[in-house]
Parts: C-alpha cells; structure tokens; sequence
C-alpha cells in the first residue's frame, strides 16, 4: 500500500529530477518553444516540494491536491496549469483514504491524465506530455518500473512527430526532430515515481 | 432588468481581467479599452499580465487578485491571449475555489474583444451580454 509518506518522497524525488535536469529541459525547449520550462517546473517542484515539507499532508490525496495547487500558483508557464491539474486530479481521485493501492493509483492516475487531456486538448501523438503520461499509466498496472520504461520511450517517441499543440505548434513542419520537452519532463517525474518505490 | 433600468437602479457593474503574457500588453489594452468607452459608466477593469518577478508568463495569484479587485457581484469576465494564459484561468475555474463566484473565461480575440467587453460592461449589461459582445468581435474581418 502506498501512504502520504510515499507520495511527499515522490513530489521530493520529482523536484531533485527536475531540478538536475532543469538545464536539458530548458535546451530542448530552445528549438521549439520559449526556452523557459527547465526553470519553470524547477520553480514550481521547488515550491512543491517546500509546501510538502512545510504542511506534511497526511493522506496521499492531500499531497497530491496541495502539490498541484503549489505548481498552478508557481509555475508562470503552461505546464503549471497542465501539471497541477495532473496531480490535483488525481490527488482528488484518490479521496481521503490514508493508504491506496497502486491499483487505485494507477486509475486515480489515469484520470488526472484524462483531465490533462480536456484541459489542453492535446491527444496522443500531438508531440506533449501525453505522449510520456498515456503509456506509462497503461503500464503502471505492471509495474513502476515499466511505467518509467513506457515514459521514457514515450518521450524519445515524440522526436519524429509534428507538434499540434502549444506554442511548437507554430513552427509546424520545424518542430520535428526535437524531443518534446514536456513529455521527457513526465518521464522525469514516472521515473522519480519509480525510484520511490524503489523499483 | 433592462440595461439602462440596471445603471438607473444602481445595480452592480461586470468586472474585466485582462490576462497577457506581457504587463505591458494587459495594461496597455486595459487603457485603450477604457478610453474607448466614452460617457458610459467606469467599468471596474484589472489586468494581470507576466509574473509576479515581472517576467513574461502568466501567474494565478496575479490573476486571482485582479478578480477579486473587479468583483462587484454582477460577475467577472476574463479574456486572455495565448497558451499558459487560457490554461491558467482555465485550470483555476476547473480546480480551485479562488476565483470569485461568476467568473467566466471569455472566448474572444484579446483586443477586439477587451473593447466590445468593457464597452458593453459600461451599458450596465449583466454578463451574458459582455461575453457575446466580446465572443461576437471575432467575426469583424479585416479583410
């Protein structure tokens, strides 16, 4: 069963990913958007994993609204919307319950993806952060490990694929060939995820 | 309640947020739409644009706080420009309880319809109508 403690160490672990690999980020949104989402999310995870350590929410649902709220107020970018909607609807699928099974995980999950999804109208194979999320919450009933295998391939998927959303959308025929940074920042946080299982 | 019977009677004004990526864009349309009201009456109007540092991008608080500054009762439309300003407002609507009650993101062309809302506003028109004003500028065409 995984409790708040587990959910806290994943928003910790997720800020240590993104904070080491906020200069890639940044680089692989140079080509093809604002060049700004490395020190985005860092500053959004930043506050998130402050606000966790602060207020210690103690159901895995608290943590997961509180750190999506931290990342909407924090972010500045399009990804603070986009990922606080992420974790507040999941963190809002999971209730209040003190402990849940990666089975209700994983649909809690897949309904914050699916508000992400509504949000931002992006489907798979847009070229976004769907591209890492939908793969890796199919592969999540697996295991953690091979939801962070399924994210990161989804991610280095994104490569060869004309964006249709968001600022790369613009570029049209230019934005392939890059690695989409949003979907390697979601395999960023699976595989912090999956290191905090331990997997 | 007709619009000229609402002014009359005292009845609350809608309130405008405008949202930009740039402080300077929001401030400026803000400008331009009050200039352009004439004699109506002072429409309560905020704009939130960058991010509390004063950089380009969007921020909830900044928007949250020019909500809550143009609520009088009568309801808050919201127009935005580009991307993580339409998912900000958005994502608070569908998530938070921070923005007033009645607020409404506007789907309308950031100038244009900064204009139509805030002039319509002035008539004393309840919400429903500003936003239609200012959804209805999209189809003026410039060519």
């Amino acid at each position: 069963m995984l409790d708040a403690d587990f959910f806290r160490r994943w928003m910790t672990a997720t800020a240590v990913s993104v904070g080491r690999e906020a200069e890639r980020l940044t680089a692989l949104d140079s080509p093809i958007g604002d060049a700004d989402h490395g020190s985005n999310l860092r500053r959004g995870f930043d506050a998130v994993a402050d606000a966790v350590a602060k207020e210690v929410p103690e159901t895995p649902g608290a943590v997961l609204v509180l750190a999506g709220s931290r990342l909407i107020s924090t972010v500045g970018g399009a990804s603070g919307p986009l990922y606080g909607t992420l974790l507040r609807r999941t963190g809002k699928a999971l209730g209040d319950a003190a402990e849940v099974s990666p089975a209700q995980f994983t649909e809690a999950l897949r309904v914050g993806v699916d508000a992400v999804m509504a949000l931002g109208g992006a489907a798979p194979g847009d070229k976004t952060m769907i591209d890492a999320l939908v793969p890796a919450v199919d592969a999540l009933a697996e295991s953690f490990a091979a939801a962070r295998v399924a994210a990161e391939q989804g991610a280095v998927a994104t490569t060869p694929l004309r964006a249709r959303k968001g600022r790369a959308s613009y570029l049209g025929e230019r934005s392939i060939g890059h690695q989409d940074p949003g979907a390697t920042s979601s395999a960023l946080l699976i595989a912090a995820l999956a290191e905090t299982a331990g997997e | 309640m007709s619009d000229d019977s609402r002014l009359r009677s005292g009845e609350p004004l809608v309130g405008v947020v405008l949202v930009s990526h740039s402080a300077a864009v929001a401030a400026s349309v803000a400008d331009l739409a009050r200039a352009l009201v004439g004699g109506g009456a002072t429409v309560p109007v905020a704009a939130a644009g960058g991010t509390r540092s004063g950089e380009l991008g969007t921020s909830a608080e900044l928007i949250t706080a020019a909500a809550r500054s143009v609520d009088r009762g009568a309801g808050v439309a919201v127009l935005t420009d580009l991307g993580s300003a339409v998912l900000t407002v958005k994502a608070l609507l569908a998530e938070g309880d921070e923005l007033p009650d009645g607020t409404r993101l506007v789907d309308a062309p950031f100038v244009e319809g900064a204009v139509a809302a805030v002039v319509t506003a002035s008539t004393g028109a309840g919400l429903a109508a500003v936003e239609a004003a200012a959804s209805e500028a999209y189809t003026y065409r410039k060519t």
